[in-house]
Formats: structure tokens, C-alpha cells, sequence
């Protein structure tokens, strides 16, 4: 067994034991941290398939950013546990047949799976020679040059959902009291402050 | 010889642990002194002596602290979760030694040569958060959970700001492989040729984002002792307290060495003709400590809205209007490339 293969069998076996404790962790922030160890394990198995520009942004993006903002939500939340468990056994049995019917769903799908005649070869074509360049170059030149469109699309489809997101839960309340930085920051000190001579036993 | 440690995998693996021994040693002999350097220049700008009793001139004062904290017993907050309790400063100290990994100390010294290495380090700094969340949230306790909070606001914030910065960089070079980095601002003249001329605006921003990132005052909000005790380390004690320490402490070298490496052009001489070597690189690492320390000194500490306003509002929209600007530049050659060394570095 090559040090690849070993490896390749420790991020996996650490991944799907990893993945199962987020389900059946008892403390939802236990949950997050097994899922964090998920993330980093994918993260390894990206690195052996030669894919290292993956494996950084999964880090990046899910370890990093995604995963905090679940574990800042869990955190926050104020659960009763022992709730919590009984309603998980009450619901098991429609959580088993709805992940029975997405595992036939899949299945099924595996099964009818067909490539078009000269699809492997139109994806050849364009996929740069990973032996002259690195990945993140390759990825690059692919999404930049050849899907530059769809590229440009999918950032728009994101920026609509960002100014949604904002639009939705944007709400002007005009009761409060708001703080205007700049009137703050240009406030001349001469004007907003007077300094006077006490003397003593006298006062002002 | 050489066979056994190149063919067979026991010698490999002892080969490498070889090399992390040669970084992780020096490094944290190093960051004892660095830490009493701190204490003094601290002391020196209030007019204090400082640390001036063990040792000669206060010199081993590190080391007595060192043996302070790991006789004192390990206290567990009543309610704790113990397992992620110590897994906290643990994850912290990890994450801050595993990111030494990809740093070039000079042209071919380095642990792991790969080509997505300022990702590597971006990616390990960001988990670093984690230690922070995990241990305020263990203790149980209020101030703690605050001060996690807290941080885990400030740390991912600045962490968007340098994700930019960084792009600036490597657009300029065409790599991200930290030695290509360096190689591209190689030149004539010595340090005119390194990027804080052509980056300069960044430079400065980089290192204020590394001060928040890093938890170091003026942005020390998440141990701010006035309002949260000590923030996420209130609970904490003996050695668990310890790997806290100095897990950030090495975040801040790690930083210190960013800036240098990205910005002042690693282990070049600023001198045509003088040669180039590790020397460069210790002595500017420890000027970018040296400014860091002073800023602790000088500077008064922000309130939080002050900071997550000037994270979002002022660096974020100026670093990216610097990324198109760098691309702009870079791509039609203005000033004879002064913004792209492609052909130099990557």
C-alpha cells in the first residue's frame, strides 16, 4: 500500500465516520464540528486527486466561511435537547422514506445514464493539457475563456440573489436613534467642547 | 544513505519530520524571545523597564513564565464541555504551526513547495477562528461566549479584505506559489523593485487587516479586558491558557512573514549587489514584529462598530476597486509592467 493509497483511506474513513456523527451527534454544535471535520476530509481527498485549487477553496469558502455561520447560528440557539431527541424519533420514519425515495431517485437515474456520442470529446477539447499547466490555471483558462458567458451569468444570478437577500430583510425603522459617522467624524472639537479654569473652592 | 531517506517510506517519513523539527523548533525558541521583545518595547514606550529580573536583562523571563504555566493545574468550568474545551487552544496552536508549512525561508527552503500556497495559508488562517469560537463557547460561561462572538465577526470580516489584497498580488505575479511571488520582485535595483512601491496602499491595509485578523490590539476586541475580562480566555488556565498564547503569537510571526514575502520581497537584498539570503527575511520579519509591537504601544483601541465599519465600508470596497485597478494595470503593461512581473516570476 503506496503512502497515496493509505492516505486516501484515512481522509475517507475519517469523512463518512465524520458524516454519520453529524447526524447522530446529540448537541447541534457537536453536529457543526463533525461536519467541519467532513469539509477538511473532502478537502483531503480533492488534494490526492490532484485537484489542490479545489481542495483550498472548499476550505476557503465552506471551513471557513459557511461553516462559521452555521456554528454562530447553532450557538445562539437556546434548545432543550431532551426535546429535541424525542421529536427526532417521532420524525425517523418520514426522514427514512424520504431519503428512501432520493436514494431510488438517484438510482434510477444512475442506472438510465447515457453520454451523448461526441460529448467526452467536446469536453476533451477544451479542457487545457494538465501536464503543461496547474489546476488553477486550467480551471482558469476554462471558465475565463471558453464559458466566459456562463460565467458572467452565474455572477449575475448570485448578485440578484445578494440585493434580494438585502432587499428582503433591509426594513427602515424610524423610531431609533441612527448614528451618522461622517457628521461624527468632521464634528470640529472647538465647537463641541469648552475647557474653563475652576478655581478652587469656587466652582463654575 | 541518501537512499534510505529518498526510497524507503520510514526514512521519507522521518526525513520530513526532520524538516518540521527544523521549522517548528527555532520558530518557537524564537517567539520566547519575541514575546519578551513585545513585553519591553511595550514597556520602553510607557517608560517602564519591562520584564528586567530573570536571566540577565529579563531575558529568561519567557522561559519562567513557560514553566509557570505548565506546573499550575488545568481548571474545568463547572458545566463545560471538556472535550472541546481542549481541543480549543489546541486547534489554535495547530492551525498556526500547520501554515508554516509552505513559507520559503530563502530560494528552496521551504517544507512543502506547492502551487497554491498563499490559498494553503489563507485557508489555515481562516480555521483559525475556530479555536477562538470552540473555547468561548465551551467555557460555558458569558464573557467567553461574547468575546467568541465577537471574534468570529472581526476575524471572517478581515478575512475578505485580505482574500483581496492577495488577489492584487497575484495578479501582479501570475502565480501563487509564495517562492514565485518573491522571484518576481527580483531586479536592478534592489528594494525599488519590490511590490510595496507598485502595491503601497495595500501594503498599508494588509497590515491593518492583519492586526484585526490576528486579534492584536488596537482590535483586540475579543479579549477586551475593560468590558469582557479577557474575553474567550476568561475560563482558561496552565497549559490550555498557554497553547492559546502562543498559538497567536505564532499567527502574528505567520503575518509578519506575509508581509514580508508579499510585500518586501522576502529573502532579496534591498542593496543591488549585497547577496540575498534567510538573514533578509529574519531581519524584515522582525521589523514588520517590531511595527506591530509599537502599534500595541501607541495605539488607542477601537469600539467594535469602528471596526466592522472600517472592515466593510472602507477596506473592503477600497481592496477590490484595487483588484480591477491591479488587472487594469497588469494586463495593457502601464509604466513598462511595472504591475505585471510575469515574465520575471511565474
Amino acid at each position: 500500500m503506496s503512502v497515496a493509497d493509505f492516505a486516501f483511506y484515512a481522509f475517507a474513513v475519517v469523512a463518512v465516520i465524520a458524516g454519520l456523527l453529524v447526524v447522530t451527534a446529540k448537541n447541534p454544535v457537536h453536529s457543526v464540528l463533525w461536519l467541519i471535520l467532513t469539509f477538511l476530509s473532502s478537502a483531503g481527498l480533492f488534494v490526492l486527486l490532484g485537484a489542490e485549487f479545489l481542495a483550498m477553496l472548499l476550505m476557503i469558502v465552506y471551513v471557513g466561511a459557511v461553516a462559521v455561520l452555521f456554528l454562530f447560528v447553532v450557538m445562539m440557539l437556546d434548545i432543550d435537547f431532551a426535546e429535541l431527541k424525542a421529536e427526532m424519533t417521532r420524525y425517523f420514519p418520514l426522514a427514512a422514506l424520504v431519503g428512501l425515495v432520493i436514494l431510488m431517485q438517484l438510482t434510477l437515474l444512475y442506472g438510465a445514464w447515457s453520454t451523448a456520442e461526441g460529448a467526452p470529446g467536446l469536453r476533451q477539447a477544451v479542457t487545457p493539457d494538465l501536464a503543461q499547466v496547474d489546476n488553477a490555471r486550467a480551471l482558469g483558462l476554462i471558465l475565463f475563456d471558453q464559458y466566459f458567458i456562463l460565467f458572467q451569468l452565474s455572477g449575475l444570478i448570485l448578485l440578484v440573489a445578494m440585493i434580494g437577500a438585502i432587499v428582503l430583510t433591509l426594513r427602515h425603522r424610524t423610531d431609533v436613534k441612527r448614528q451618522n459617522v461622517l457628521q461624527q467624524m468632521w464634528r470640529d472639537p472647538a465647537k463641541a467642547m469648552e475647557l474653563k479654569d475652576v478655581k478652587p473652592g469656587q466652582g463654575l | 544513505m541518501v537512499e534510505f531517506f529518498t526510497t524507503n517510506y520510514f526514512g521519507m517519513f522521518l526525513l520530513i519530520v526532520g524538516q518540521v523539527l527544523l521549522i517548528v523548533v527555532p520558530l518557537l525558541v524564537a517567539l520566547a524571545f519575541l514575546m519578551y521583545a513585545d513585553r519591553k518595547i511595550w514597556a520602553a514606550v510607557q517608560m517602564r523597564k519591562g520584564p528586567n529580573v530573570v536571566g540577565p536583562f529579563g531575558l529568561l523571563q519567557s522561559f519562567a513564565d513557560f514553566i509557570k504555566y505548565i506546573v499550575k493545574e488545568v481548571v474545568f468550568p463547572a458545566g463545560a464541555d471538556r472535550f472541546v474545551f481542549l481541543m480549543a487552544p489546541m486547534v489554535t496552536l495547530v492551525c498556526a504551526l500547520t501554515a508554516w508549512a509552505v513559507i520559503p525561508f530563502d530560494d528552496g527552503w521551504v517544507l512543502a513547495n506547492i502551487n497554491v500556497a498563499i490559498l494553503y495559508i489563507f485557508a489555515i488562517s481562516s480555521l483559525e477562528v475556530y479555536g477562538v469560537i470552540m473555547g468561548g463557547w465551551a467555557s460555558n460561561s458569558k464573557y467567553p461566549f461574547l468575546g467568541s462572538l465577537r471574534s468570529a465577526a472581526q476575524m471572517i470580516s478581515y478575512e475578505v479584505s485580505i482574500g483581496l489584497i492577495i488577489i492584487g498580488v497575484i495578479i501582479s505575479t501570475g502565480s501563487m506559489n509564495l517562492t514565485a511571488i518573491v522571484n518576481a520582485q527580483r531586479g536592478d535595483y534592489g528594494l525599488l523593485n519590490w511590490y510595496f512601491i507598485p502595491h503601497l496602499p495595500m501594503m498599508f491595509l494588509f497590515l491593518i487587516s492583519a492586526l484585526a485578523e490576528t486579534n492584536r490590539p488596537p482590535f483586540d476586541l475579543p479579549e477586551a479586558e475593560s468590558e469582557l475580562v479577557a474575553g474567550y480566555q476568561v475560563e482558561y488556565s496552565s497549559t490550555p491558557f498557554l497553547l492559546f498564547m502562543i498559538g497567536e503569537l505564532v499567527a502574528v510571526v505567520l503575518m509578519c512573514a506575509l508581509i514580508s514575502l508579499l510585500f518586501f520581497g522576502g529573502w532579496l537584498s534591498p542593496i543591488p549587489g549585497l547577496p540575498d539570503g534567510i538573514w533578509w527575511m529574519v531581519i524584515k520579519m522582525l521589523g514588520a514584529f517590531f511595527v506591530f509591537s509599537m502599534v500595541k504601544a501607541i495605539v488607542p483601541r477601537y469600539r467594535y462598530d469602528q471596526l466592522m465599519r472600517i472592515g466593510w465600508k472602507v477596506f473592503l470596497p477600497m481592496s477590490l476597486g484595487w483588484v480591477v485597478l491591479v488587472a487594469f494595470l497588469a494586463k495593457f503593461e502601464v509604466l513598462g509592467g511595472f504591475w505585471a512581473r510575469w515574465a520575471i516570476g511565474g
